[in-house]
């Protein structure tokens, strides 16, 4: 496969290790979901774009690939908590003839103060799986997928997190499951003025995928916050059943 | 490790109030060529802490950047191309490959191996 005609990155390119998260079925969906939005994303024109949870480099490599074209001037960051991941994704991102910024951390911790508001595109496939809640944050592998009650330890620590981090124009694409109750994760951000929509969703024979996007939204502030949840949850139901459906058919 | 990322990372250690900027120890320190691009420079500078980036730099052995920030204005409009090449430089073509970071208040070193900064605390420090 040449340089230039691949769209993501190349799966025997990968690196990979024990402690390591390898791209399995959520990874194929983000990146599905970056390539079914790439038109969009080349318009978009970020100049920073960012990683939380890296893993084996394969998402962020993937991303750079699908832009650089168009965009070969974006800047790319990638965190991630295992510092084995952290080294893969450099691997990763070497074998493809890239490049990202790599920093070991949790979350984005040691950014928020001075990055805040500088991301233009955020994507995060963070440890969504329900575990019992001592075994989030555990060391190498365990981190990639541990998340606690409804798997939404880690991901409700991330949502304040890109908040802050994305600039005004910020777009935010997020792995979840059915199980992770994505209705209430868009209802959250809905409150800190994000409007959202399904971008990918896929039934593997273990999990039901959802891939989020979000958005700041002028009109999301204006509504009555309160009084309109239900309603926005049925909303949020009614587009998921279309969605399963067009599969389906 | 780009000095860009260097100049928005900060020490976060609970309790610490002024974790930015890190010191600078450098062991090893690689140049890679990247394209120059005005645009990006000018999107970024006003984000920019120009002192603790000259200084950190300098700890690279890059001492061309002047000591004083220059005006945005300045920057703005490329009057002063060699200014901008120069920033490009310092802030995207050097990397930190080996070394480490410490925090001004507490003196924490946080080590940079393979050009990854490894930002995570112990336990008792967050």
């Amino acid at each position: 496969m040449s340089e230039m005609t691949s769209r993501t990155a190349d799966i025997m390119r990968v690196s990979s290790h024990r402690e390591v998260y390898e791209p399995c079925d959520d990874s194929f969906a983000l990146v599905d979901a970056l390539l079914a939005d790439q038109t969009n994303l080349i318009n978009h024109n970020p100049k920073l774009c960012m990683e939380i949870g890296c893993g084996s480099g394969y998402v962020i490599t993937s991303l750079i690939l699908l832009l650089k074209e168009k965009l070969p001037n974006v800047h790319y960051l990638a965190t991630d908590t295992n510092p084995i991941a952290a080294r893969v994704t450099n691997e990763t991102l070497q074998a493809h003839g890239v490049s990202a910024e790599v920093v070991c951390t949790d979350i984005a911790s040691c950014l928020e103060e001075r990055l805040a508001g500088l991301v233009d595109v955020m994507v995060v496939n963070p440890p969504y799986v329900p575990t019992p809640e001592y075994e989030v944050g555990m060391e190498g592998i365990a981190s990639a997928w541990a998340g606690g009650e409804n798997g939404r330890s880690v991901i409700d620590r991330v949502l304040p997190v890109v908040d802050r981090l994305l600039s005004e124009k910020g777009w935010f694409y997020l792995v979840t499951l059915t199980s992770n109750y994505p209705s209430e994760i868009c209802l959250v951000m809905r409150k800190r003025g994000y409007a959202s929509r399904i971008v990918v969703q896929r039934s593997t024979e273990e999990e039901n995928l959802i891939i989020l996007k979000f958005w700041r939204d002028k009109d999301e502030e204006g509504v009555d916050k309160e009084t309109s949840s239900e309603s926005f949850m049925k909303q949020f139901s009614r587009s998921l059943s279309s969605f399963m459906e067009k599969q389906w058919r | 490790m780009r000095l860009i990322t260097h100049n928005m990372l900060s020490c976060n250690i609970k309790g610490v109030t002024n974790g930015f900027p890190l010191k600078v120890e450098a062991e090893k320190v690689i140049e890679k060529e990247i394209d120059f691009n005005p645009d990006f420079l000018r999107h970024m500078f006003a984000k920019i802490e120009w002192k603790a980036l000259v200084e950190a730099a300098c700890s690279l052995g890059y001492a061309e950047l002047p000591e004083d920030s220059p005006d945005a204005t300045v920057i703005e409009s490329a009057a002063d191309e060699s200014l901008l090449k120069k920033l490009h430089h310092a802030l995207l073509e050097l990397h930190l490959e080996e070394g480490a970071l410490v925090c001004p208040e507490t003196g924490r070193k946080f080590p940079v191996n393979k050009g990854i900064p490894n930002m995570l605390l112990h336990e008792d420090e967050v």
